[in-house]
């Protein structure tokens, strides 16, 4: 088990290495930020020697592996635009976009798995044909297009919710959170329900199909048969069992909830981390890019060994062996 | 190769070792059989109806629109932000969905914007298939490393959101039709890969294969004309249900800024035209490119889910 742990680490590790050398090729190769830098009126000594100056003239290995070391540290240089750390810029932003997906993936576990179990029980009914072309809508639908849709219902003809920005924040430790405050609530609920549109839909899918799995199985037919209560075999035997892909499909998507904040957060102006690498990339704001993209890489890297973890534990038949 | 292709009593043994599926009768009920489970369904044939009629409005909309909305000659800045319905000065053209900013009648922008949005579609689409078809032949029928170098590029490249993957790209590449295709084809063909990976397996080990092996046949011809036709139902199923993903995340961009010039603006550049003018309550400009996306997906999709269902029967979720 540790063994195959630190190996999948380590295969991790790799993955995470493989990338950084991709996202330093592909942003820090492609054009010239001598020329971005410099004055357009500078004679060609003084843009080499601004070149000098960056480390631009050495070797490429050199340049990743200083890029690397830097990177390790957290230094990921300074923003183009307002010169404050790069790293610290996202940081900044990473609460807000926290508590957006968390609570987005909350809802969609809270609204896919009753939702899915129904379906599977009761796979021909109207309802579950319901639920199922309602979850085809639910994930073919673009993210941004639910987004607008919302906010013309709910902020422009109803005026119920605001249309953008964030509520008032509190402190809670390191964390500024504007969750647990009704003002606050309030801006985070559309953002929040676009996002968990598409993953519900996801969640019922996965939910119906291990229901449907797990109902014809000897242990659930032993359960009615020793006489216990429909909710215990529910909620208990079967719920038990498909926790498995619903604990990996969610783990999974919340990662990728982190990355898609980018669409719901510029529709909403949520003040993110998504939003402020739209605004990077509109701005060629590179250093902050980079940034992004190695902490995306790591997180979500590490998100899915804990999910491969997770699955083992929950799972004993699992086990994270060395493939033969 | 010619003198082996040329043999008559080669392509005979060549006919017999290739799947029943080709041989003609065959063939063509397999086709009824098909059609008929196909139009078991009312929800599929009424996603296909409305994808073909997206289709035709698409490529005959310079027909069909009663503006040419590029042709800035034509725009008349009067008629600006009017609702739906309304008419212009003379009276000659009624604006059925309104129209935009720069006096643009919506319903023409819509016709124009679903061109691109399909083509764009359409070619990452037929490409991506056609490299991740390839890529996932040749893991399947070598295997060993090959295999395990290949399936390692796919799975860390699935690993990540196809959104970012794309932003990512077009930051380097800049804007442009071309550059989105370009970026389309790159997060697209890896789901390609793995499905072609998936089902050449299966048929790597069946008789068929065998019997072309025997008879000393290259690789390429096998995988292209033996294997491959046996891979394409379930590919398929990936090609559409990756069709309205396509049009989707190419709306997604363009929204963005980063997709679509604003000189070619396709449904998605429309509609993040007129969400400035949202809040002030010119709900039209955004609402009916939304409306039109959403059909063209949804039909798609309803295509796409029924497919699924009758060609992978395999796959649940």
């Amino acid at each position: 088990m540790l063994s195959a742990i630190v190996r999948r680490l380590l295969q991790t590790l790799l993955v995470v290495l493989v990338m950084s050398a991709l996202v330093f090729a592909g942003l820090y190769l492609v054009g010239d930020p001598v020329l971005m830098l410099a004055s357009p009126e500078a004679t060609d000594a003084e843009r080499e020697l601004v070149r000098q100056s960056l480390g631009l003239d050495l070797p490429l290995w050199q340049q990743y592996f200083i890029f690397l070391g830097k990177a390790i540290h957290l230094d990921f240089g300074n923003s183009f635009l307002t010169g404050e750390s790069a790293m610290r810029l996202i940081l900044e932003r990473m609460p807000a976009t926290l508590e957006l997906a968390t609570l987005a993936m909350f809802l969609s576990l809270a609204i896919g798995v009753p939702l899915g179990v129904y379906a599977g029980l009761r796979p021909n009914s109207v309802g579950a044909r319901g639920i199922m072309t309602g979850s085809v809508l639910g994930f073919s639908l673009p993210n941004f297009w639910v987004g607008l849709m919302l906010i013309m219902l709910f902020a422009v003809m109803l005026g119920w919710l605001p249309a953008g920005g964030r509520g008032p924040v509190e402190s809670y430790g390191p964390l500024d959170l504007s969750v647990f405050n009704w003002e606050g609530l309030k801006s985070l609920l559309l953002p929040a329900c676009t996002i968990a549109t598409a993953k519900c839909a996801l969640i019922i899918r996965v939910t119906r199909a291990a229901t449907r799995e797990c109902l014809p199985q000897d242990y659930i037919k032993f359960a009615r048969a020793k006489g216990l209560r429909e909710q215990r075999v529910l909620g208990i035997h079967l719920l038990k069992n498909i926790l498995i892909p619903i604990v990996t499909i969610g783990g999974l998507e919340y990662g990728q909830v982190f990355a898609f904040a980018v669409v719901t957060e510029t529709v909403f102006s949520w003040p993110g981390m998504g939003k402020l690498l739209i605004d990077s990339i509109i701005t060629l704001d590179r250093p902050v890019v980079v940034a992004y993209l190695m902490l995306t890489v790591v997180f979500l890297a590490t998100l899915n060994l804990l999910v491969d973890i997770a699955y083992t534990v929950l799972d004993p038949r699992v086990r994270l062996e060395a493939p033969a | 190769m010619s003198k082996l292709e040329t043999d008559p009593a080669l392509q005979a043994a060549e006919a017999l070792a290739e799947p029943p599926t080709l041989v003609v009768p065959a063939h063509e009920s397999l086709w009824r059989v098909f059609l008929a489970q196909f139009v078991s369904s009312k929800l599929a044939v009424f996603g296909f109806i409305l994808l073909l009629a997206c289709v035709v409005l698409a490529v005959f909309a310079p027909w069909i629109a009663p503006q040419n909305p590029f042709d800035i000659g034509t725009l008349d800045i009067m008629d600006s932000k009017m609702p739906p319905g309304s008419t212009n000065m003379d009276g000659t053209i009624t604006y059925w969905l309104g129209t935009d900013g720069q006096a643009r009648d919506i319903f023409s922008a819509i016709l124009y914007g679903l061109r691109i949005s399909l083509f764009v579609g359409f070619v990452s689409v037929s490409v991506a298939f056609l490299i991740g078809a390839a890529v996932g032949l040749v893991s399947a029928y070598f295997g060993g490393r090959i295999d395990a170098l290949l399936m390692r590029i796919v799975d860390i490249q699935l690993s990540f959101p196809s959104i970012l993957v794309a932003l990512i790209l077009l930051a380097v590449l800049g804007k442009g039709i071309d550059k989105v295709i370009y970026a389309l084809i790159a997060v697209q063909w890896a789901y390609f890969a793995r499905a072609a990976r998936g089902a050449a397996i299966v048929e790597r080990n069946r008789e068929y294969v065998e019997a072309a092996r025997c008879m000393s046949l290259s690789w390429h011809r096998i995988l292209w004309r033996h294997v491959f036709p046996n891979c394409i139902p379930p590919l398929m199923v990936i090609a559409t249900i990756d069709l309205a993903h396509a049009i989707a995340l190419e709306a997604t961009l363009s929204f963005l800024g980063v997709g679509v010039p604003v000189t070619e603006p396709s449904l998605g550049m429309l509609i993040s035209n007129g969400f400035e003018f949202l809040m002030s309550g010119n709900y039209w400009i955004s609402f009916f490119p939304g409306i039109a996306l959403a059909l063209v997906v949804i039909a798609i999709n309803l295509v796409g889910d029924h497919l699924r269902d009758i060609l992978n029967p395999r796959n649940e979720i």
